[in-house]
């Protein structure tokens, strides 16, 4: 997996609350039964005036001063709704590196975790404060984010610290596959799953022929 | 109990700590303070839109599906619900799902619930008439509305499929405990009000993120009230107000719907599986983060009006005035959704004129949903111009309308009857009402674009929706 230390980038408010998975990748854009190339349909309800054809001038991302934007600045409830993980497949693909916000919703979070993408909780004033400074020329006042110092910078003007699970923090700065941390685990689960035989056999999967 | 180290634990429990003690394996990080839990999973279903991707996935990893017979998988998202139906859908790369679900179940010996199955259905659906799901069980499947099952006393926990993946490897996850929540409902609902218009009115009060990321326990007198299908439409519905999942304590009403189902147990394990489920309840002095409690008796019939839904209120209010909100982003989002569903603060919503009724999905399309619609629409006729569909949440469902005569209830109306699936909760199967069209619909997402690019929804009741069919316009049965 994709590692995360450190990254500096092109900032992109995008501050509505409650922006949902559907809204960052719609239904009829999940066209393969892949996890790769969905960059080009990343809001596609938004970015494009018809479905894949001219991009709308109007959205954030289709802007000039926006161009190459790697980090998102997003409200409250961020990737709310459908579990799709390809709502943070096609932000990576995209290029965003990291999106911060005031909450996640709680499946969008553990997805970015599980693909190299940073979700950073700040305080909305203080996502907005970052915005005031990045947007009069956001190409050339990159934010900057350090992943083992826990903080954020906008053009060397306000720094904020933010909080992450330490869990997750290991997961990203060393480009863990928790499958494989898992899998250290193999005794205590077998050992677990025959407790659970011996005490409990009714969970074991029962089948009377009915469906 | 599972560990017999829990029966000596002396605090007072939650009946979510409960159900997370009895599936703790092992503390996963350097130290107590920074470990996550690795918790076993018991059931483990999938379906052909994000299921599809684990399993290919899966395999390219070169890993196996640990234990197989603890996995299921339907096809509920992608596939039509017209009669006939088979492998094409009208979105053109659906039959690449659905062909790719079906060999990766076959070769990884994974018990498929395929179109012409007799017990297909939506995998919430099926998970529990089906017996798939138990209480005390934890449950995951890559599905938001995962949630919806822990309305039988389940941990069931929706996820990505990344983590999908995990599951099926290893039969575990690692999961930070989410904080906890008591919602205490008092009081009953109104006649007339249902499960559905408290998710709203909770959604509405609380908002989108009223959850905080909580396991919520449902409870109190109006909860205990509450029929088994209509606590599943409810936590359903938790989906939308930010929590981890939700959780009921299980009851008579619960054992009695899953004895003789075609997976529960039998014999001495039903009677021991029983006197387990019936010590599921959060203990007295159980500790919760956070405890709200609302009078049942306030709801109203609630329809939303915006694009998340928050944006929700009763029949009879008027939409509010983003220009009164003091946060400039939910005033900004309010804003946006009155521009997509062309309305303005200060309109009514009943009245409203409506292009087509939805009546389906795991929130509303239970056999309780389908009579509670048919009682209103019984003997009368759709308004001329409106499109009005039904959708059994499962080939069950479908088989039980029909015994009692829905369908002809339905059809006679001028409704639609379809074969089961999600089908226009979303625009995945590639059916649309279509641009610009109002719709007044069961489900439980109005986001943009949901049922299509352009399509306007509003969420009700299955009561309020087949009224607002009859009508053409949004509208509350007469009794209310």
């Amino acid at each position: 997996m994709r590692k995360f230390i450190r990254h500096s980038g092109v900032a992109a408010p995008l501050l509505s609350n409650n922006v949902d998975t559907d809204a960052i990748i719609p239904s009829r854009e999940m066209k393969r039964v892949s996890k790769k190339g969905l960059g080009e349909s990343l809001f596609a309800g938004w970015r494009y005036q018809v479905p894949g054809t001219e991009p709308s001038p109007e959205f954030v991302l289709n802007r000039k001063q926006y161009c190459g934007a790697s980090i998102l600045l997003a409200g409250e409830n961020f990737g709310c709704g459908s579990s799709r993980e390809h709502a943070v497949w096609a932000l990576a693909d995209f290029g965003i590196r990291a999106v911060v916000a005031p909450s996640f919703a709680a499946i969008f979070h553990k997805n970015c975790i599980s693909n190299g993408l940073l979700p950073v909780q700040l305080a909305a004033v203080d996502i907005a404060a970052l915005d005031a400074c990045s947007r009069s020329d956001p190409q050339t006042r990159q934010l900057h984010i350090d992943l083992p110092r826990q903080t954020i910078k906008a053009a060397n003007t306000v720094e904020f610290g933010f909080e992450i699970r330490p869990c997750d923090k290991k997961v990203l700065l060393l480009g863990l596959d928790p499958i494989t941390q898992t899998e250290q685990y193999q005794s205590e689960i077998d050992r677990f799953a025959e407790r659970q035989r011996q005490h409990s056999p009714w969970i074991q999967r029962n089948h009377s022929g009915k469906a | 109990m599972l560990d017999s180290r829990l029966m000596i634990t002396p605090a007072a429990q939650s009946l979510f700590d409960k159900l997370w003690a009895s599936h703790q394996v092992a503390q996963v990080g350097e130290s107590p303070e920074d470990a996550q839990d690795l918790i076993y999973i018991d059931r483990i279903f999938l379906h052909e839109r994000t299921g599809s991707i684990a399993l290919k996935s899966l395999q390219e990893m070169g890993r196996k599906v640990k234990d197989p017979a603890r996995v299921f998988c339907t096809l509920d998202h992608v596939v039509d619900t017209f009669p006939g139906r088979g492998d094409d859908t009208l979105i053109p790369f659906g039959r690449d799902y659905i062909t790719t679900t079906r060999s990766a179940c076959r070769s990884a010996n994974i018990r498929l619930f395929d179109i012409d199955d007799p017990w297909q259905g939506i995998s919430h659906v099926i998970a529990a008439e089906l017996g798939i799901v138990l209480p005390g069980l934890s449950t995951v499947c890559p599905d938001s509305h995962t949630c919806t099952l822990g309305a039988m006393g389940a941990l069931a926990i929706g996820i990505g499929t990344s983590e999908a993946e995990h599951a099926l490897a290893t039969n575990t996850l690692q999961f930070y405990k989410p904080p906890s929540m008591r919602l205490v409902c008092k009081g009953t609902l109104q006649q007339g009000v249902s499960a559905k218009d408290l998710a709203l009115h909770l959604i509405a009060h609380y908002g989108s993120r009223g959850g905080k990321g909580c396991a919520v326990e449902f409870a109190g007198p109006a909860i205990k009230a509450l029929e088994l299908e209509a606590r599943y439409t409810l936590c359903n519905m938790a989906a939308e107000f930010g929590a981890f999942t939700a959780v009921i304590a299980p009851d008579e009403k619960v054992f009695t719907a899953l004895r003789g189902t075609g997976y529960a147990p039998s014999g001495d394990n039903w009677d021991r599986a029983v006197s387990y489920w019936r010590s599921l309840g959060s203990d007295a002095g159980a500790h919760f983060d956070t405890e709200y409690e609302i009078d049942a008796a306030v709801v109203k019939p609630m329809v939303s009006w915006g694009t998340s839904p928050q944006h929700s209120i009763a029949i009879d209010q008027t939409i509010p005035d983003p220009d009164e909100q003091e946060d400039a982003a939910v005033a900004d989002a309010m804003r946006k959704a009155l521009g997509y569903q062309d309305l303005h603060a200060g309109d009514k919503l009943r009245g409203l004129p409506i292009d087509a009724a939805f009546i389906g999905s795991c929130t509303n399309a239970r056999l309780s949903d389908l009579r509670s619609a048919a009682q209103i629409v019984h003997g009368r006729k759709v308004a001329g111009g409106i499109r009005a569909i039904v959708v059994p949440g499962s080939q069950s469902v479908k088989r039980a309308a029909e015994a009692e005569g829905l369908d002809e209830i339905f059809q006679g109306a001028g409704f639609e009857w379809r074969e089961s699936g999600c089908s226009m909760c979303f625009h995945a199967g590639g059916e649309t009402f279509g641009a610009e069209k109002r719709v007044i619909s069961t489900t439980n997402r109005n986001f943009e674009g949901r049922q299509g690019p352009g399509t306007r929804t509003h969420l009700a009741s299955p009561a309020v929706v087949a009224a607002s069919a009859l009508a053409g316009c949004v509208s509350s049965p007469p009794a209310v």
